[in-house]
């Protein structure tokens, strides 16, 4: 695409922008709620975009590392939104930054996002129970599935288990959040796993 | 040595109508940490006892160091325990009434060291599992987590070269339990002792190097067609 065709290139440009800023936002909202978080961490005092970038990618990245130009795009939502304020703006041999505090527009909205609980994913069903079902009604081994699952997970658990060894308790606890996860699947696996011959003969 | 310290080749044992193993079969190699894991009931506990000597298969065969373990005799068999494995069981590792320093000495001068020295030994032990400060008391006067420290103390002070733990953690809530997993793998690994560790906690056994899975007596197999 190119800006002559349409008119002046710097509507083009702006519109262009806008519908990243829209698509980058969307994707990592989906991941970790980024607004909220980044009002959470400018909470304690005003810092600029690239600060905040490297406390998220340090404390909620590690899965994903949010990109610098999502955050800014949702600084400048924030912005816009009245949910934080510029507080000034500073040359470090090299671009001008700007800090961003929060309002206390801000402080409601993030207290709305603590207080609220998450919406619980009681996903009725998952991938693993439409493979079985299938590998049943097709006569296939559905043990195996669930064995290969099984042993997908626990390969996961040890790895998680590992980096627990010597690590300071934030990373201790957010391995323990997907390891206690993960033991919730193999407890779903294990008591399928035993049920396997009454599902095939109810599903026949 | 190359190759499996410990080998169960095809293990069948019933116990009157029951069949506890139905063609177990499962290799040790040196230093390895392994996991046997499996619901209530599928076959651990009798698996373990199988490797460790203290039950014979009624088919199959056991094999430590690239021997039968059935060919010898009883008496071999129990020397083979007390110097070359170790034990943690969910209850009862401890003679109750003898302190956790001298329960921690005893394999040592079971084996012909003085007491002296194997008190010393022992001393150090429970320091590096934290529980240094229960040296004195019985096994009656300590926590679970406590007891179980001691209890790993103990099965690792002569060096083995296996040592067998059924639900060591099995007694203690999920953080304690974790801790003793925590320390009990390091100090074997650090030693190069070989765990068979049975649970049915997944994250347990995520302490381990490899699990393997029981279910009606025997191993689940990996998938046919990956
Ligand atoms: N000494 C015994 N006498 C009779 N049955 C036993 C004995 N030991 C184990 N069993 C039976 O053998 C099966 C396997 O037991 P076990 O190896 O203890 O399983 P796990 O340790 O996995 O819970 C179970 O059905 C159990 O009831
Ligand atoms: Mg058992």
């Amino acid at each position: 695409m190119t800006g002559g065709i349409r008119g002046p290139g710097g509507r083009v440009r702006r519109a262009r922008r806008a519908l990243l800023t829209r698509l980058a936002t969307r994707c990592l909202v989906t991941a970790m709620a980024l607004p909220q978080t980044l009002l959470g961490l400018l909470e304690p005092a005003p810092r600029h975009g690239y600060d905040l970038k490297r406390e998220y990618d340090a404390r909620f990245g590690e899965q994903r590392p949010v990109k610098s130009a999502q955050v800014y795009a949702t600084l400048g939502r924030l912005l816009r939104d009245g949910d934080i304020t510029v507080v000034g703006t500073e040359r470090v041999d090299g671009p001008d930054r700007t800090s961003y505090a929060l309002s206390a527009e801000g402080v409601t909205h993030l207290e709305r996002w603590l207080a609220e609980p998450e919406p619980s994913t009681a996903h009725l069903q998952s991938e693993v129970y439409v493979k079985v079902v299938l590998a049943l009604r097709s006569g296939r081994p559905a043990e195996q599935i669930l064995d290969a699952q099984r042993d997908a997970h626990l390969g996961v658990m040890r790895g998680l288990t590992a980096r627990k060894r010597g690590a300071d308790l934030p990373t201790t606890l957010a391995c323990d959040f997907t390891l206690f996860h993960l033991e919730a699947d193999l407890r779903w696996i294990e008591h399928t796993a035993a049920r396997l011959h009454r599902l095939a003969e109810e599903l026949s | 040595m190359t190759g499996p310290l410990l080998v169960a080749d095809d293990l069948h044992l019933a116990f009157g109508p029951t069949r506890a193993l139905a063609g177990a079969s499962v290799e040790v190699a040196p230093g390895e940490v392994l996991a046997l894991l499996g619901p209530s009931g599928s076959g651990k506990s009798t698996l373990l006892h199988c490797l460790a000597g203290i039950l014979t298969p009624d088919r199959g065969e056991v094999r430590y160091r690239g021997t039968r373990l059935d060919d010898r005799s009883d008496e071999a068999r129990s020397r083979l325990r007390r110097n070359d494995f170790g034990f943690v069981f969910q209850f009862g590792s401890l003679v109750p009434e003898l302190t956790a320093l001298a329960n921690v000495a005893l394999p040592l001068q079971l084996t012909g060291a003085r007491r002296r020295a194997a008190e010393e030994q022992a001393r150090s032990w429970l320091e590096r599992l934290g529980v240094a400060d229960v040296a004195g008391k019985r096994p009656g006067e300590m926590s679970g987590g406590q007891g179980q420290r001691v209890a790993v103390a103990r099965a690792l002070i002569g060096g083995p070269r296996v040592v067998f733990a059924d639900e060591p953690t099995g007694a203690l809530d999920s953080l304690n339990g974790e801790l003793v997993m925590e320390e009990f793998t390091a100090a074997a690994r650090d030693q190069g002792s070989s765990v068979v560790l049975v649970t049915h906690e997944t994250r347990v056994a995520a302490y381990a190097d490899r699990s393997v899975v029981l279910r009606d007596g025997r191993l689940t197999a990996a998938p046919a067609w990956a």
